[in-house]
């Protein structure tokens, strides 16, 4: 008799070779899908969305692209999600990882293969990456101690991140905004107090780093355009009537004369309200929520500057640089902790109006305004930014460096190589497979450039034959260089993420010897 | 089939729609049954021991996990046959038992049957096969009590419970720092144990994941992490020797439940309206002020206006915090849950020594710790990991070692694994089978070759030759009289498993023989099968 059916009927099983094999070609294509966007020389993708807008994004940024991909392949999303993680965790190498991880998997397919098992491979593979991550260590650069040292590292680290990025154009500007943004915020990870307002128009040399903070908001009417030694009461409140929370409470009139009396106690409601608020003897009020004509014009009498309905962030970030609290209740205005800053104006930008703080309390936030041609570029600008900041305030925190070029994957396959030809054993295939793995980000960057990678790479090998070499690969004139005399870093932290993550998706991915995929829940008809 | 005639030769119909039905009587129907089961148990087979493979599973939604547990396995498989689906609740059932050995079970059922197709094929009656089985079964329990060693640890003495928790982790994905890994969960077993009774409430341990870092980053935090941050950005981060008010009612003006309206007609009532509103929000923040709290946790959210004055009168706040969570934090910092502010009073507040802020990678994640607290029985173990699916696979991995742990406390006797007690059980029933007259005895005879798919399949999966190994290791034993042998799958050198420091809790194995020949035995009494057919 037939053997009997076990699974649902739309649901499909992979088992054995063809499990292993699909998820083989899955990581795979996805690697091979993000690899020429590797590199100072890495081109961009064009995104188009299947939404109404069909909007369109421009970008060479690794996690960007993966997040926009509808996959159905399950390996495939491993691969997606690593990248995802190290997006989250460090800002930066998000490509990489997809790559090697990509790369550890088609070495993996070639000695699964060689019928040599999956678990060999990953023991194996795990030996490499420790040793590997050692390698790393015993070369790691600190600077921690010298600050003038410190922050030319920063500065080369950033220019590096800077270089395979639209940014690369005006690299060193956008790499010293980046530093300088970083390292006001004096080693906290907080992100959130670097404001990037993009205003397209202008070129991208055009942006700049403001010390104060710019609010993106129109001064209200015939309010004062500018303050100096501004205090300023930040607040999120409603400012028409107050609604009354008590449940149930509805307001019953019987005649006219009644509706114009309480409407005469709102207006009285609102203006005790304003009043209250004057009371605090500020002569600026920041509301995230609306504030209503009528409480305007009670502002614009009393002489303040009244600024409704700034976004939630930038409020916070408002609050944080000029340290002042965010106020919902007015009743003791002597206790509410004002914000202050020396001038308020209203600046152009381009063609639009903003309100800049300048001379704030608390130096920590900044202001980033970026320009450049369109909004695809603004957008991708900001990504790369978004891209340095993120490695540069993890670098603060964990100051060790190394140099970039290829070198790390160099010093890596090196020193796998020779535990490689220690280990006896099954083992040593797949550890020599690993530095195999490593050399092909070199290969794949000076592929991306244009270059002969064959040679390049060899002449690397042979290069760092020597002792303390730091060769790696010139992509600007093509040929094989002194990492450290070209200022090439990259931080330490980055790299060991991107190592240890990708090993850990490939093993991951080569523990499966089988795939359930469950029947696609499906879609009620929505007539 | 299901036609019957009456005395005059009428038919009349038994079973409804019976064209539509599709039914297996008798040795057909027992066929089909078993091979459902060896189905099933074949997808498990290549999952089983420390080189076990992984299983890739999507779920109709999409999401993709990655597992080599059995029960989480066969949980996420949409099974559809009946038969099938037995197989699942089996491998549940002992998840919810015991913790562990989920795969192994289904595999050891799933030999079961195979053996007992062989004896149908020979015309034994399959009640005769069960019983037989029942008898093998209770004397391969037997032999397990027999050959189980106890052994003694205390709150100083932890080792041998870490040693055994490593061989649970080790045929996980999380085996490359499984002795970090089972320390932690013994740790965290050990702190809320209650060892007078011998209990563990797994409930207060908690098992929290976050996306990123390296797996070596876990850590086991003698305290509650709640996912959370202050409600207002610029309340404390860092509150030492907090005093917790817990509070399930939300700041807002009390909603009365029975239906109501405030009639307002005039200018004054509307005022009064006004200042009562405000002074609720006074009094409701003036009261968790005087019972001397100084931080508030509550299950609801509160207004702006709440939020500020809280803000104002120092008194930092979590809002939104889930039930379970409330509950582990009374637990935790000893205090009472309060749902409504009239009972606030300064006995009912939670202690704890620190609670903090703590923010993770570039993103904005903030979670909140509340350490060093008053009753430190609850714990939680915060997993770090490369991905989603690692993070889940690490949770579901750390719920078996904790399991085991909690069952050496219930129970402090083990036996050893790598499959040496199997073996040993299989010689053991093999010897006792030729003492039962009658049909049983081929049944029993069949459950000691069932016994045998165990170190089979660890043999098989660890790349050795299954039956060359099994043959080898089973003479060493009888021929020592050891029934310390099992497989030596990690390739260390010695198949003696009490060098290996390889073990199992006793309770586990002895469940895992029971419920599988509970099983067995029900898909062997089934000899009809009625099922809609949509053909």
């Amino acid at each position: 008799m037939a053997i009997e059916k076990i699974l649902k009927d739309d649901a499909s099983e992979e088992k054995g070779e063809m499990a292993r094999m699909a998820s083989f070609v899955g990581a795979i294509a996805i690697s091979d899908l993000v690899k020429t966007t590797l590199g100072p020389k890495g081109m961009d993708k064009i995104l188009q969305s299947t939404g109404r807008g069909r909007e369109v994004t421009v970008t060479n940024d690794g996690a960007t692209i993966l997040k926009s991909l509808p996959i159905d392949n399950p390996a495939a999303k491993v691969l997606i999600d690593i990248s995802k993680v190290q997006d989250d965790e460090v800002g930066d190498g998000t490509t990489s990882v997809v790559v090697l991880a990509g790369e550890l998997l088609r070495e993996a397919e070639k000695l699964v293969a060689a019928k040599i098992h999956p678990m060999t491979i990953i023991s194996g593979y795990r030996m490499a990456a420790e040793c590997a991550r050692n390698a790393l260590l015993q070369r790691v650069v600190d600077n921690k101690g010298n600050a003038e040292k410190f922050k030319s590292d920063l500065m080369k680290i950033a220019m590096t991140t800077l270089s395979s990025k639209i940014l690369s154009q005006d690299k060193e500007h956008f790499a010293q905004l980046a530093v300088d943004a970083v390292m006001r915020l004096k080693g906290s990870t907080n992100l959130e107090a670097i404001q990037i307002i993009k205003k397209p128009g202008g070129s991208l040399k055009d942006s700049f780093l403001d010390e104060g903070f710019i609010l993106d908001k129109k001064i209200g009417l015939g309010q004062p355009k500018r303050i100096e030694n501004a205090k300023i009461l930040v607040a999120n409140t409603a400012m028409d009537t107050d609604k009354v929370k008590i449940y149930g409470a509805r307001v019953r009139v019987d005649s006219m004369s009644k509706v114009a009396e309480i409407e005469g106690a709102e207006k009285e409601k609102m203006r005790e309200k304003v009043q209250k608020i004057i009371a605090h003897g500020i002569n600026c009020f920041v509301n995230r929520q609306l504030i209503y004509n009528f409480p305007e014009e009670l502002f614009a009498d009393a002489g303040i500057l009244a600024i409704e309905h700034a976004d939630f962030d930038g409020i916070e970030r408002l609050a944080l640089v000029t340290g002042g609290e965010i106020a919902s209740t007015f009743d003791n205005p002597e206790s509410v902790k004002l914000g202050h800053c020396k001038l308020i104006e209203e600046i152009m930008i381009g063609e639009d109006k903003l309100i800049h703080f300048s001379g704030v309390a608390m130096g920590q936030a900044c202001t980033i305004v970026l320009r450049g041609a369109s909004h695809h570029v603004l957008d991708e600008a900001e990504r790369s930014l978004h891209d340095a900041l993120c490695v540069l305030s993890q670098t603060v925190n964990d100051t060790r460096v190394l140099l970039g070029g290829g070198w790390p994957e160099m010093v890596m396959a090196k020193e796998v190589d020779e535990l490689a030809r220690k280990t006896p054993g099954k083992k040593s295939h797949a550890i020599e497979a690993f530095s195999r793995a490593l050399l092909a980000i070199p290969t794949i960057i000076a592929d991306n450039a244009g270059l002969d990678s064959a040679d390049l790479v060899a002449q690397l090998r042979a290069e760092h034959h020597k002792e303390g070499c730091n060769a790696g690969i010139d992509v600007i004139s093509g040929s094989v260089g002194n990492m450290a005399d070209l200022g090439i870093s990259e931080s330490f932290k980055v790299k060991q993420a991107v190592l240890l993550s990708a090993t850990e998706a490939a093993e991951m991915i080569l523990r499966v010897d089988e795939i359930i995929t469950c029947a696609p829940r499906k879609r009620e008809d929505r007539m | 089939m299901a036609l019957a005639f009456d005395e005059f030769g009428r038919p009349f119909i038994i079973i409804k729609e019976q064209e539509q039905k599709t039914r297996l009587r008798g040795i057909e129907a027992q066929k089909a049954n078993i091979s459902a089961g060896k189905a099933v148990a074949r997808i498990l087979r290549t999952s089983l021991g420390p080189k076990g493979m992984d299983k890739m599973l999507q779920s109709p939604d999409g999401d993709v996990t990655i597992t080599n547990d059995g029960a989480t396995i066969l949980e996420q498989m949409d099974v559809d046959n009946q038969i099938a689906k037995l197989m699942v609740e089996l491998s549940r059932s002992q998840d919810y038992e015991i913790g562990d050995g989920t795969t192994g079970v289904v595999v050891m059922a799933g030999a079961l049957l195979e053996q007992a197709e062989w004896l149908l094929e020979r015309g034994i009656h399959p009640i005769r096969i069960a019983e037989g089985y029942e008898m093998a079964s209770r004397i391969a329990v037997e032999h397990l009590e027999r050959i189980a060693q106890r052994f003694d640890f205390g709150p100083t003495n932890i080792e041998p419970l870490v040693q055994t928790c490593m061989t649970t982790l080790s045929s996980k994905i999380v085996n490359r720092c499984k002795c970090a890994l089972a320390e932690i969960s013994v740790k965290a077993v050990l702190s809320v144990a209650d060892l007078e009774r011998k209990d563990v409430n797994l409930d207060l341990i908690k098992v929290e994941g976050k996306v990123g870092g390296k797996l070596e980053d876990t850590e086991l935090i003698y305290g509650i992490t709640v996912d959370k941050d202050m409600s207002h950005p610029q309340m404390p981060k860092k509150i030492e020797d907090a005093k917790i008010a817990i509070l399930t009612c939300p700041f807002e003006p009390p909603k009365p439940k029975t239906k109501h309206k405030v009639e307002i007609d005039t200018v004054e009532k509307f005022q009064t309206l006004r200042q009562q509103e405000q002074k609720y929000f006074d009094d409701m923040v003036q009261k968790c002020k005087d019972v001397g709290a100084t931080l508030v946790i509550c299950q609801w959210g509160f207004d702006d206006e709440a939020n500020h004055l809280l803000m104002h009168r120092n008194l930092p706040a979590v809002r939104w915090v889930g039930g379970v969570e409330l509950e582990l934090i009374a637990i935790a910092t000893g205090g009472r849950i309060v749902p409504r502010f009239q009972e606030l009073t300064p006995e009912k507040l939670g202690r704890a020594g620190l609670v903090r802020e703590k923010s993770f990678g570039t993103t904005k994640d903030k979670m909140l710790y509340i350490e060093h607290c008053a009753n430190s029985r609850a714990v939680t173990i915060f997993i770090r990991g490369g991905n989603k699916m690692m993070i889940e696979e690490t949770k579901r991995s750390i719920h078996d070692a904790l399991c085991v742990a909690r069952n050496l406390i219930r129970n402090n006797s083990i036996v050893y694994g790598g499959g040496s007690a199997e073996i040993s059980c299989s010689v053991a029933v093999e010897t006792a089978a030729d003492k039962y007259p009658g049909v049983e005895q081929y049944a029993i005879r069949a459950f000691a070759d069932a016994l045998d798919a165990i170190p089979m399949a660890l043999a098989e999966n660890s790349g050795l030759q299954p039956i060359e190994t099994l043959s080898a290791v089973k003479s060493q034993q009888i021929k020592e009289n050891n029934p310390h042998f099992g497989i030596d799958c990690n390739d260390v050198g010695t198949n003696d498993m009490c060098e290996q420091n390889v073990f199992e809790t006793l309770i586990g194995k002895q469940q895992q023989i029971l419920l599988a020949t509970q099983v067995v035995k029900m898909i062997l009494k089934i000899d009809d099968v009625i099922s809609p057919s949509y053909y």
